[in-house]
């Protein structure tokens, strides 16, 4: 047998040792960049990495092949040292296509390298690409190092053997590039020969195909005089520990199973099919051992209905969607709070209003999440702060609600959702416990009363099926401690004030806000994904000498209980958000102060730059 | 063993029925009172479910567990119950406009999804609470608040959109009809899977009279005819009955010139749901409407099959294991 070190010969190239790389992949949605660049990372990972990942892809299943609506992306930067975010510009792109071409090159920096698959440079590609001219003759990519390979048709050459059909044989060209791209920074190709072998068990032939497109591809980069050199990553200096990777919409969904298991509890999600949220309910639905029931609904408004019923129930129960069903599930919302049973409503954020930007990246649900319901009716929220803090996200949401009995919100968006990176495995015995206590049978015969309250406001959870502890639950203002239906104003009042108390309280839980940096001048005020453009932006400004710190907010309602005395010891304050100034509405309200705002609204994630140019910007201001 | 026996009485809540002098709502509470008991139901054991209405209000007044959850979507928190706690015995209490206006959509997943639960749908022809605005089953040319000149939208049959959407089981009753009501709910509540049932109920207030011709002894003989689990259609005193005329059903006078094995036999166990369709297309005044059970069909439960994949998948792979489901797949380790 031949060993994967002859068919992958190490360079004999110079290798050049850098301290991270950011590679963007783009091509057609049907050229498989998800899947190339998903290897990468894992690859990348696996070989001790730090790697951080942005995929980018279109809203359309299949948009025309070869237009630039029909473009996907996907970045990946990996680093020997801590990163938080995958990168502002591309030390690599690599384009099948004009139309890749065309709207990823402004991303790439001028020292760059550009790799393009010229099979697709013709006239047809120029034409869907909408172009006149053909992009690499017309000084569009003067300046960057271009590199012009006929993957497809190199490709087809090397799977020719195989007696596969041009059309199947023409899909292994991603294989191809990422042959290459390994090459070009020393790669292990060994995971994704197991992954060939593993995807392809079924069709060997194909597995073949792409295992000589891999070495192809691979062979080329050695053989071109194209490249001079290769690249070498080391290791990161990670934390000692078990790794691996994670997508935010997987630990999300494995800390909501964890937090089941550590209460106890069995865990019941209704669910509506919504982008980015879906991947929850499609990883819970396949943990049915761990007692996971997935109801996969007729609508939003029926998710969160089967999800109070599941609550009333003694389920651990949890309803996922995105902005546009957490419009619909509002109504179903307010009952929840109102009668104060535990469950977690999930709001992966994406670009809005309405449909918006179905796979765009946004922070717009915020004041939803605060306000978006009839009546008074606050809820505690929590946002998760990248891929990995889903987990323990999930479990900290998951102990609020039941500490406090009530519903609570996590908000999560399509950049965490769907970005990738290290997760340090946690010892499962580590995990907190979470202790749930359902009331016992009553046998006294006296009328039970399900609105008492203990210390934290909490009333009991007690559960269809005890003895004695009948009682009936409803939407209508409830009298405190019997629970009977009053319309008594002064219980309203009272009624409404504890349900708003309670959701204060939680701030006990939660624990004071950290500052991370200076303690005066600059305030940087962040919450959810925007966490790793923030925190290494302001590290950054740090070492150029400004006066700057950072406070991130997981819990947003409420607010940590020290959050005005820390922004008080600051000049200003500065709160970038992907919205129109949700947070920064929120912190003025709470602390009238006038924050000064940086806000994002492309469907994009930050660059660390935009925040670097706004820290210096605001802190030089101030000092003239 | 000696269980201690519940009366009707026993199911009675401490709340303070609210419901107008009259209302038929009245009966069907007395009815349930009565029935749960003689199915052998606990108070502890049996939720009831409703949405919003006057008829919704019902869970008030049981001494069970219940929800009294928002206007439409009963269907949908007692299936979120029923499939996590398929111990109890779940019933959802709607109304017309509850079921089939704004929760048409729950009503509908709900009977093809087949869930072990049983629904009385308190059909009065009109939004009670609200005071008088007609609802998807009041007639068209029904003067109503809403309806000055006369509604002008097309009612929806409450029989005919079950069994279209997959229901395993329909049946009729009437508010007022004390025997045939309970044991309407009573094989209702033996039904496994989703069992649906639809009273005629009498809103005194806004809607007086709607179902005269089925209640009143004068006229209801001759306009109600009961369905018999393989027994021929027949009515008015034994004077009428029905007869299949192609795929039309037609009244017959039974004067000696029809024989009774002419007429229509009535089968709720037919595997094709297309008798008991023919049957809900009987209106008042043409023919006489059918009460009874229309269709009383097997099929698997959506709450047995849920539960079945979580024992499945436990049986296959062992209960889940935190450590093994986070070290699946590829890992390193940071010295
Ligand atoms: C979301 C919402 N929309 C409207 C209402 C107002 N509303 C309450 S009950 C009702 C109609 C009830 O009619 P029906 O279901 O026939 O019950 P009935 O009162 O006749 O028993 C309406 C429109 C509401 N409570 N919630
Ligand atoms: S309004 Fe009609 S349905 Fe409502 S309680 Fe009064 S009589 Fe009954
Ligand atoms: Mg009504």
């Amino acid at each position: 047998m031949i060993s994967v070190s002859d068919q992958f010969p190490p360079t004999n190239k110079p290798s050049e040792s850098v301290t991270g790389v950011t590679v963007r992949l783009a091509g057609d949605s049907g050229d498989g960049m998800q899947l190339l660049g998903t290897q990468l990372t894992n690859t990348s990972a696996l070989s001790g990495n730090d790697v951080a990942t942005f995929p980018d892809f279109p809203a359309e299943i299949r948009a025309p092949i070869g237009t630039r609506a029909g473009v996907s992306g996907f970045q990946v930067r990996f680093s020997s040292e801590d990163i938080f975010t995958p990168g502002d510009g591309l030390d690599a792109l690599i384009c099948m296509n004009p139309a890749a071409l065309v709207t990823n090159l402004q991303d790439l920096k001028k020292t760059g390298i550009l790799i393009v698959n010229t099979d697709n440079f013709d006239k047809k590609g120029f034409k869907l690409a909408k172009l006149d001219t053909n992009p690499l003759e017309d000084g569009t990519v003067e300046g960057y190092r271009t590199i012009e390979v006929p993957m497809s048709t190199l490709t087809r050459g090397a799977v020719e053997k195989t007696g596969l059909s041009s059309k199947l044989a023409d899909r292994c060209k991603n294989f191809f590039a990422m042959g290459l791209v390994f090459w070009l920074y020393g790669r292990d190709v060994e995971p994704t020969l197991r992954f060939i072998e593993a995807k392809f068990s079924k069709k060997p032939e194909i597995a073949e195909a792409n295992r000589l497109a891999l070495k192809s591809g691979w062979a080329y980069g050695e053989t071109t005089e194209a490249f001079a050199s290769t690249y070498q990553v080391a290791a990161a200096k990670l934390p000692p520990g078990k790794y691996r990777n994670v997508m935010g919409n997987q630990a999300l969904a494995w800390g909501l199973i964890a937090a089941a298991k550590l209460s106890d509890k069995e865990l019941f999600l209704g669910s509506y099919p919504i982008t980015p949220a879906s991947d929850i309910l499609h990883e819970l639905s396949k943990h049915k051992n761990f007692g996971v029931r997935t109801f996969q609904a007729e609508d939003e408004i029926a998710a969160v209905c089967s999800t109070i019923g599941a609550a009333f129930g003694g389920s651990m129960a949890i309803t996922t969607s995105s902005g546009p069903g957490i419009a619909l599930k509002g109504e179903g919302m307010g009952l929840g709070m109102i009668l104060e049973l535990p469950m977690l409503i999930i709001d992966v954020q994406r670009g809005g209003p309405s449909t918006g930007l179905p796979t765009k990246t946004e922070q717009s649900d915020l004041l939803m999440a605060m306000h978006g319901r009839n009546g008074e009716s606050p809820l505690p929220i929590i946002a998760a702060r990248s891929p990995a803090d889903c987990f323990q996200t999930a479990i900290e949401a998951w102990q609020v609600a039941t500490r406090y009995m009530t519903p609570v919100m996590i908000l999560s968006d399509g950049y965490i959702a769907n970005g990738a990176e290290p997760w340090k495995i946690p010892d499962v015995s580590d995990l907190p416990e979470i202790k749930i206590e359902h009331p016992g049978p009553n046998e006294n015969g006296e009328p039970f009363h399900p609105y008492t309250r203990n210390e934290n406001l909490a009333r009991p959870w007690a559960i269809p099926g005890t003895k004695g502890l009948m009682h009936r639950v409803g939407g209508l203002e409830k009298k405190d401690g019997s629970g009977e239906v009053s319309y008594d104003p002064d219980n309203h009042q009272h009624m409404v004030e504890t349900r708003a108390k309670k959701v204060q309280m939680a701030a006990d839980f939660i624990g004071p806000a950290e500052v991370f940096g200076k303690d005066s001048g600059t305030l940087v005020i962040s919450w959810g994904g925007t966490y790793g453009a923030c925190h290494t932006a302001v590290e950054q400004c740090i070492s150029q000498g400004v006066d700057v710190g950072h406070v991130h907010l997981r819990w947003i309602n409420p607010f940590p209980k020290n959050l005005g005395e820390v922004i008080a010891k600051y000049d200003r304050v500065l709160v970038p958000e992907l919205n129109n100034g949700q947070l920064r509405l929120l912190l003025k309200n709470e602390f009238v102060i006038d924050a000064i705002g940086l806000n994002k609204i492309k469907g994009k994630p930050f660059h660390v730059s935009e925040l670097m140019e706004k820290i210096h910007e605001v802190s030089a201001a101030a000092t003239v | 063993m000696n269980l201690p026996v519940l009366k009707a009485k026993d199911f009675e809540s401490d709340q303070d029925v609210r419901w107008c002098p009259g209302c038929g709502d009245y009966s069907i509470l007395a009815q349930m009172k009565k029935v749960l008991p003689e199915i052998g139901a606990t108070q502890e054991g049996t939720v009831f479910i409703s949405g919003i209405g006057c008829s919704s209000r019902f869970p008030y007044y049981m001494n069970t567990y219940g929800m009294h959850s928002i206007h439409g979507r009963a269907p949908a928190f007692a299936t979120g119950l029923k499939s996590t706690r398929p111990d109890l015995s779940v019933w959802v209490i709607t109304g017309d406009g509850d079921a089939l206006s704004i929760g048409g959509n729950h009503f509908m997943h709900m009977l093809r999804r087949n869930i072990d639960l049983n629904v009385v749908l308190f059909n009065n022809s009109i939004y009670g609470l609200t005071k008088g605005q007609y609802s998807p089953t009041s007639k068209v040319g029904s003067v109503t608040k809403s309806t000055p000149r006369g509604s002008i939208d097309y009612p929806l049959n409450p029989i005919s959109i079950a069994i279209a959407a997959e229901a395993t089981f329909v049946a009729r009753s009437i508010d007022t009809n004390i025997k045939h009501l309970v044991a309407t709910l009573k094989r209702a509540a033996e039904h496994k899977g989703t069992s649906f049932v639809e009273v005629y109920q009498n809103c005194n207030v806004f809607n007086d009279g709607t179902w005269d011709y089925a209640k009143n002894k004068d006229t209801k003989a001759d306009c109600t005819v009961e369905l018999e689990h393989g027994k021929p259609l027949i009515f008015s005193g034994g004077t009428k009955g029905i007869r299949l005329n192609g795929f039309q059903p037609e009244v017959v006078k039974l004067d000696g010139n029809v024989a009774q094995d002419d007429l229509l036999f009535h089968d709720e166990k037919a595997a094709s749901p297309q008798l008991a369709f023919l049957l809900s297309r009987m209106r008042h005044p043409e023919f006489p409407e059918p009460i009874g059970v229309f269709r009383d069909v097997q099929r698997d439960t959506y709450d047995d099959m849920i539960n079945a994949q979580v024992a499945d998948a436990k049986a296959e792979k062992k209960d889940g294991d935190l450590a093994s489901l986070f070290a699946g797949g590829e890992t390193w380790t940071v010295e």
